[in-house]
């Protein structure tokens, strides 16, 4: 399992790859918000929570089709099925590197693109806080709908559609909680939402999306 | 004591039967030749044995973890080189040394190259490199020699020879020649009649 996180992080990292493409997008997104809202501190500091939370959802969104689909194409997906590997752990570890390589990335520049939307520095803690939770279960409920669609030509709109909608808890507690930060408010309870969110899609995706991957090698 | 033993197997493909009643077994040491027309379920078959797709009707037993499986894709990764790729499949499959299966599909030199850059016959051979690392007793190969020249073919059924010399069994699909001592199954009389019915046990028309 150590050998297929340490070959999706290399293939992610070599050309071609696509690491880096995540926060490229996230920071177009938060770079670009001020030009469409306005630069007032006014207008920017009550949305800036839920641009971020989005940029982050949608920078996530760009790289979840290549979980799979690509292990499809080549046929290294057949193989790791017939490997001593279980599907579910290969499931695991493939949504566990598409974190590292975009979840993580994401979490480290955050702050600095809280800053461009005029995020006051107090709601800083809350934001990282929120995105190291939550980000997990965003590349787990991708690793699912990547696995129900792999196969399928044209599979990456049909992706979103299906996972966008599951992303909505993660979203609605982890905005809540950088807004809880923001005006000094308890930021426990949207805390423990996001945990418990991310630790049951931990529990439970990978076996969904090792069935789904099973019916859809037949 | 055989390796593998199929009894009265049909499997389909796409909600449609393709071959039924086939029956055969494997002992340590032997080689099964599939032949038969395009679309008869050469494939289909090998996949079925491979644990990729249930059989719609009849019995596989072998061992557990016993398949080592290779079909038209290879499953390489072209931004790793031939080594990084034999030796991610290595440790997937717990298996040893990636010397001697670079050395017998004769890849040494490449070693270092990135496998985007190699032929069509050499990505071939990579990929027949990994059965020799994956070390399972049961290969089960889907036309092995496609786009491999003359000399490779050769040096492939020499391959086999050992891995057979060596207490295993492969089940090929091919349409060429290998010169290997093996039986032959032509498929061709057992093609499904159109009349039976195509579904598996809990088939889902919604997956078809």
């Amino acid at each position: 399992m150590i050998a297929l996180l340490r070959r999706d992080l290399r293939l992610a990292v070599r050309a071609g790859g696509g690491f880096g493409l995540g926060v490229a997008f996230f920071l177009i997104l938060c770079a670009l918000v001020p030009f469409g809202v306005g630069p007032d501190t006014s207008a920017l500091q009550p949305i800036a929570a839920g641009i971020l939370w989005l940029g982050a959802l949608l920078a996530c969104l760009l790289s979840l089709d290549r979980i799979f689909a690509l292990d499809h194409e080549d046929g290294s997906l057949d193989l790791l099925a017939t490997s001593p590997l279980p599907l579910e752990g290969a499931v695991a570890v493939k949504a566990l590197a598409h974190w590292i390589t975009t979840g993580l990335p994401l979490i480290v520049a955050a702050p600095l693109f809280g800053i461009l939307l005029h995020l006051p520095a107090a709601a800083i803690p809350a934001l990282l806080m929120s995105l190291l939770l939550g980000t997990p279960a965003l590349s787990m409920l991708g690793a699912f709908g990547a696995a129900v669609t792999v196969g399928l030509r044209r599979g990456g709109l049909l992706l979103s559609l299906l996972v966008l909608p599951l992303y909505i808890p993660t979203l609605i507690f982890g905005t809540e909680m950088i807004r809880r930060g923001q005006d000094g408010g308890d930021t426990m309870p949207p805390l423990l939402f996001l945990a418990g969110i991310t630790a049951g899609t931990l529990a439970v995706i990978p076996f969904a999306a090792a069935a789904a991957l099973r019916v859809n090698l037949r | 004591m055989s390796l593998l033993s199929v009894h009265d197997l049909a499997v389909a493909r796409g909600g449609l039967r393709t071959v039924e009643g086939v029956s055969f077994t494997l002992a340590p040491g032997q080689a099964l030749i599939l032949r038969g027309p395009n679309g008869i379920g050469k494939t289909t078959l090998l996949r079925t044995v491979a644990g990729l797709q249930p059989p719609v009707m009849g019995r596989i037993e072998m061992p557990d973890d016993a398949v080592a499986y290779a079909a038209h894709a290879d499953g390489l990764k072209g931004a790793l080189s031939v080594t990084e790729n034999l030796v991610f499949w290595a440790e997937v499959f717990g298996g040893g040394d990636i010397s001697a299966a670079l050395a017998a599909m004769d890849l040494t030199a490449l070693a270092d190259r990135p496998a985007a850059a190699l032929s069509a016959g050499q990505k071939r051979r990579l990929g027949l490199a990994r059965l020799l690392v994956a070390r399972r007793p049961l290969w089960v190969l889907d036309e092995p020699t496609v786009s491999l020249d003359a000399a490779s073919v050769a040096r492939f059924a020499d391959t086999v020879r050992g891995h057979l010399a060596g207490g295993g069994a492969a089940l090929i699909a091919t349409h060429i020649d290998l010169g290997l001592e093996a039986r032959v199954l032509d498929l061709t009389p057992f093609r499904a009649r159109t009349d039976s019915t195509a579904r598996p046990a809990g088939f889902n028309e919604a997956f078809a």
